[in-house]
């Protein structure tokens, strides 16, 4: 019994985005889309475990939480009687896991990630809604309370009913500039997941799955925008690393990581992933990044590294986006391919004394050139401005190291 | 269809220009907010615009009590006050997002949109 309501709750978290894209799509209202899919849950846990899951149960539970749906209509006396016949209409929409149903979803990830919502409302809405994730289980991976992520996602669905923000694809014109928002949202998703804030698990490997299946929902759907797949060559090369990327509880860098421990089939996939982009030729942020995460995943050993490649594709970057964040990176490559004089120069001029990845930098760069004391201060400013455990951990050790 | 408010927030002290620092970028803005009201009016989304006196002429006015209450002055004492505004009639919050772009370039102004819990 308990393993058959797993099985429940396994395929209904599966199927949740689809089911509630859907709901959405046809009665035009999130809270009842919710609502019913909660009811559709209910029965499901009550019948599935005795007559065993159907053949196809993501049809199944649209047509009941459908079937849900138009009964709490009927009940709601309150509701206009000319909204109602408007709602109601028959959907004879086929549940398959292509064509229009998929077109829901990504109708919902535009709605979740529109400009006119806070942005950490955006990330919230898109787990909540596409990923099935529950209100708490974004309040932990938030470090904020149930209650205030629960008012953030209220407020953020009673905006969009009320501001009737629409629930559509935006036209060919806006779609590169909305898809922007989206693919930042993933990203941002994605990120929590592989350095989370706060003193529980380092990786949230929830997060970083969530981040990559809706990213990939995403690249089915609009197969041509080289940015998409730029996004999902990212995260996927990124998350091949993750295993080898914390060892007892500390933080291991690139450098020192066990390269036997990566993912072989993910880095054949984001390799395949950068080939593409390179075929069709329109960079963007995400492409060069994900090409800057195959150079790294190509050398079979840390020294084998071409960091004349990674340090151009840095060049080309900082080109689209000449942020001071995308300077650091750049100058962290540069100590390898240059030497960290001449890094920490170019380091030293950037505007980012608050960012904890500046001080690490830093540290690293004026250990490097036996400059202890500095590398000791800057190691303390780095272990106080990180929130993540396993960084803190990592840090640590660097500085003890320092004599 | 859904009724949107767009608000112009501006600072509250100006000069004999507005807030737009020449008499002849004044014009531009006024013709140009004025060809915006136009094309409102031609594609369907007009339902009433105007613009305010400055918020010094403002009174408030308490009447819950039993002789109602007149206080000098705006509501709240803010650096950025609504200078005018449009209420408009749109599809939804996208189209009501792009005609508010156009009235804040014509008007040079921010614009805050907010959606009506209906019309009387």
């Amino acid at each position: 019994m308990q393993r058959g309501s797993a099985a429940v709750e396994q395929v209904f978290r599966e199927e949740y985005g689809r089911l509630i894209a859907s709901l959405v799509r046809r009665f035009g209202d999130i809270d009842l889309a919710e609502e019913a899919a909660g009811e559709a849950l209910v029965i499901a846990l009550e019948k599935w475990p005795e007559s065993g899951v159907p053949p196809n149960p993501g049809g199944w539970l649209t047509t009941t939480a459908g079937n849900r749906a138009i009964d709490r209509l009927r009940r709601e006396k309150q509701r206009d009687l000319k909204q109602q016949a408007a709602l109601m209409y028959y959907d004879d929409t086929p549940h398959e896991p292509t064509g229009p149903v998929e077109d829901d979803r990504l109708r919902l990830l535009f709605t979740c990630c529109h400009p006119a919502l806070a942005p950490e409302a955006r990330i919230a809405l898109t787990l909540r809604l596409l990923g099935g994730l529950t209100v708490a289980e974004i309040a932990q991976a938030f470090l904020v309370p149930e209650t205030t992520m629960a008012q953030r996602i209220t407020r953020a669905k009673k905006k969009i009913a009320a501001a009737k923000v629409p629930y559509r694809i935006p036209e060919a014109a806006d779609l590169p500039e909305r898809l922007g928002g989206v693919l930042a949202v993933l990203f941002l998703v994605f990120n929590e997941g592989y350095l989370a804030t706060g003193d529980g698990d380092p990786v949230r490997a929830e997060l970083t799955g969530e981040a990559i299946r809706l990213t990939r929902i995403l690249r089915g759907l609009i197969p041509e925008e080289p940015e998409v797949t730029g996004l999902l060559g990212l995260l996927v090369l990124t998350e091949a690393r993750r295993e080898a990327r914390v060892r007892n509880g500390q933080l291991v860098p690139l450098g020192e990581q066990d390269r036997a421990g990566w993912d072989r089939v993910l880095i054949a996939e984001g390799h395949d992933l950068v080939r593409e982009c390179l075929a069709i030729n329109r960079p963007g942020r995400y492409q060069i990044l994900a090409a800057i995460n195959a150079v790294h995943t190509d050398a079979p050993t840390a020294s084998d590294t071409d960091w004349s490649q990674v340090v151009a594709l840095y060049d080309q970057l900082t080109r689209l986006d000449p942020s001071p964040i995308v300077a650091l990176n750049r100058a962290v490559a540069v100590a390898e391919l240059d030497g960290p004089e001449v890094a920490l120069t170019l380091v030293d001029r950037l505007p980012l004394t608050g960012y904890h990845a500046w001080h690490v930098a830093r540290a690293d760069m004026l250990r490097r050139l036996g400059r202890t004391t500095e590398a000791k201060e800057s190691y303390d400013a780095a272990i106080a401005a990180t929130q993540n455990s396993a960084e803190r951990a990592y840090l640590s050790r660097k500085r003890g190291e320092l004599v | 269809m859904t009724h949107y408010l767009l608000a112009v927030h501006g600072p509250a002290e100006t000069d004999e220009f507005g807030n737009y620092g020449s008499k002849e970028e004044m014009e531009e803005a006024f013709a140009a907010t004025g060809a915006f009201n136009d094309r409102l009016r031609a594609d369907g989304y007009w339902v009433f615009a105007g613009g305010l006196q400055s918020a010094s002429t403002a009174t408030v006015v308490d009447g819950r009590g039993e002789t109602p209450v007149m206080t000098d002055g705006p509501y709240l004492e803010t650096k950025e006050v609504i200078g005018g505004f449009w209420v408009i009639d749109a599809p939804d919050l996208d189209a009501a997002l792009k005609l508010a772009a156009e009235g804040s370039k014509a008007c040079r102004g921010k614009v805050e949109v907010r959606p009506f819990d209906g019309l009387a």
